[in-house]
């Protein structure tokens, strides 16, 4: 291939012809409007029922991990709140599946699609667990496999838990190409996919969500099973949406619908993702604001056309917490526990651990993930790192937190304090980025399919955009 | 395979080795990064099994080689170094994290908890 045509603007025109050829998915038969693509149909198109799902992972050693019951950690919850509150929190010990984190789930119907489909291999353009996931599903199908990955700035220096996941990769036989800062990830992706006709094991297509429904449909079960009710509240880490898209999901094919769908982030407000000089200086590569929000507020921006997951259609709070908080609670869980993990999975802990307080002592919070621990990862690997880049450890309240100058770790249990996100500014913001992009293109279609997106009337929906246009689109 | 000081690394066919190469340059990168990271180029790493030798060498660091990777994909670039050492540890102690266990047990009482 000449210069020319590897250019990133000449990579990127490709796209679309990439994207089709790696996923087998015409995803130009969804299109409706400008914005506006059949979700539902895209969703059914994948061929994963739950049931299929669930029999796929099956045959994988996926899924059915166990909902374990922290009392110890409820108890504590109790002792800081007032008589009569203080729910009841499990967690879905997703550390269970074979790569170590819920991952698995998403990857085992990936690898499954491509070995069915007849790819040579697989490509998965991350730098989160789900690499790993995607090379220990590859390896047991024996399929080749590439995991791109971010995780140098421009000294050379690697952030310690996403060296880890190339060393997880590299564990499970698949290549690692390490990146330095940068969204071009999914460019060389991109080059990767034509080079080799590889599958694209993309976090975002239909089958990597629908392989996140079987965690929702146990978290259901298990939860019926151990407590004879379903959840009062589900709370989910959220990052790229894939998570909370799919757990919901989930839950609702289980016939779970009351039950409240909490997403929680680690707040890296001020870090910019593509900064080469912040890369370095947050202690969590993943289930942070950083993917958390931009996700949210534009879902399709990822390695596909359309992606499947949409958090804001099945979010009803969504709350942050700090990095400290984060640390304090997966040191709560190994030595109130006994059960070492994370730390990132326990975003969601965190935020749980705080609304459990809220709560009636009589309701029901499920954590829907654990994820392992190891070299790199861990609080102490992290806290280290954080150290040698310049930025503070201390004790503290954790509201003088500030990424990527203080990380305060709570001094008291009640100091957890998870802070909420407002959906409507999230929604508005989804609205906003719309306008920007194509204001003037905006039909009927796509304002039905914003009040599906958003969980709006079409009358709130109409409302917000006349304030775009009346403001020319920059409030 | 030997490994002498930082400069005389060399490497032989078969030895498993860490390349590099600029994949995008600085100013080709992508329009939305922010001007710090459109300063440096976009750089990349690739471990593989060494397939080639420079003429009447071993290869050292800074030769331009190609490897066999993981995936069987053959990959030119600059030789960084050979076995390279699998990096993440597990950090140093942290006090702020070694005070929380003994204080949150120390809440809940000790002996049998449930």
């Amino acid at each position: 291939m000449d210069l020319e045509s590897r250019s990133y603007e000449a990579v990127m025109d490709r796209r679309s012809d990439i994207l089709r050829r790696s996923t087998g998915i015409d995803y130009e038969a969804y299109r409706q409007g400008r914005f506006a693509f059949d979700y539902e149909a895209m969703m059914a198109g994948a061929g994963y029922s739950i049931e299929r799902a669930r029999q796929v992972q099956a045959g994988a050693n996926v899924g059915n991990t166990p909902l374990l019951e922290l009392r110890n950690l409820t108890r504590l919850a109790r002792s800081v709140s007032p008589a009569g509150r203080g729910a009841r929190i499990f967690v879905k010990d997703e550390a269970a599946n074979p790569s170590g984190s819920f991952k698995a789930r998403r990857a085992a119907l990936s690898v499954r699609e491509a070995f069915e489909k007849g790819y040579p291999g697989v490509i998965a353009a991350t730098s989160g667990n789900y690499g790993a996931a995607v090379a220990s599903q590859a390896a047991a199908s024996n399929l080749p496999c590439i995991v791109v990955q971010e995780v140098f700035d421009s000294r050379g220096v690697g952030q310690p838990e996403i060296l880890e996941k190339t060393r997880a990769c590299e564990a499970y036989g698949a290549e690692v190409v390490q990146l330095t800062v940068g969204p071009e990830l999914f460019y060389v992706q991109l080059l990767l996919l034509e080079e080799t006709g590889f599958f694209n094991a993309s976090l975002y297509t239909p089958f990597s969500v629908a392989g996140i429904e079987t965690l929702g449909y146990e978290v259901a079960e298990d939860c019926r099973k151990a407590t004879g009710k379903d959840p009062d509240v589900v709370v989910i880490t959220h990052a790229g949406g894939g998570n909370v898209t799919g757990t919901a999901r989930g839950l609702a094919k289980a016939g779970c619908r009351g039950a409240t769908v909490v997403g929680a982030s680690v707040d890296l407000h001020g870090l910019h993702m593509a900064s080469d000089r912040d890369f370095n200086r947050k202690s969590f590569t993943t289930g942070h604001t950083g993917f958390g929000v931009p996700f949210a507020v534009w879902p399709d921006r990822a390695d596909v056309v359309y992606s499947a997951a949409r958090p804001l259609r099945y979010l009803d709070r969504y709350y942050t917490v700090t990095q400290g908080e984060v640390f304090y609670m997966t040191e709560a869980l190994a030595q109130l526990e006994g059960l070492e993990r994370g730390p990132a999975g326990n975003t969601s802990l965190a935020v749980a651990f705080s609304l459990a307080g809220e709560l009636p002592d009589d309701a029901v919070l499920v954590v829907q993930e654990t994820e392992y621990t190891g070299a790199g990862k861990h609080p102490t690997a992290q806290l280290t790192f954080a150290r040698e880049n310049g930025v503070t450890v201390r004790r503290g309240d954790p509201a003088d937190d500030r990424p990527g100058e203080v990380i305060v770790i709570p001094e008291r249990p009640e100091q957890v304090r998870a802070r909420e996100v407002s959906l409507e500014d999230l929604r508005r913001s989804y609205l906003r980025h719309a306008w920007q992009v194509g204001g003037a293109d905006i039909g009927v279609v796509d304002k039905d399919f914003f009040t599906a997106e958003l969980r709006l009337d079409r009358e709130r929906v109409d409302s917000i955009l006349r304030d775009l246009a009346s403001a020319g689109g920059g409030t | 395979m030997a490994r002498g000081g930082p400069d005389t690394v060399v490497a032989r066919p078969g030895d498993w080795v860490l390349v590099y190469s600029i994949v995008l340059p600085p100013g080709g990168r992508a329009p939305a990064v922010p001007p710090e990271t459109q300063a440096v180029p976009l750089e990349m790493r690739v471990k593989g099994f060494l397939v080639d030798r420079a003429a009447g060498r071993a290869p050292a660091r800074g030769d331009v080689v190609t490897v066999r990777t993981l995936s069987g994909r053959l990959v030119a670039g600059t030789l960084l170094d050979v076995n390279p050492v699998i990096p993440p540890t597990f950090g140093s102690p942290v006090a702020e994290l070694l005070a929380v266990g003994p204080e949150l047990r120390g809440r809940l009482g000790g002996g049998s908890w449930t």
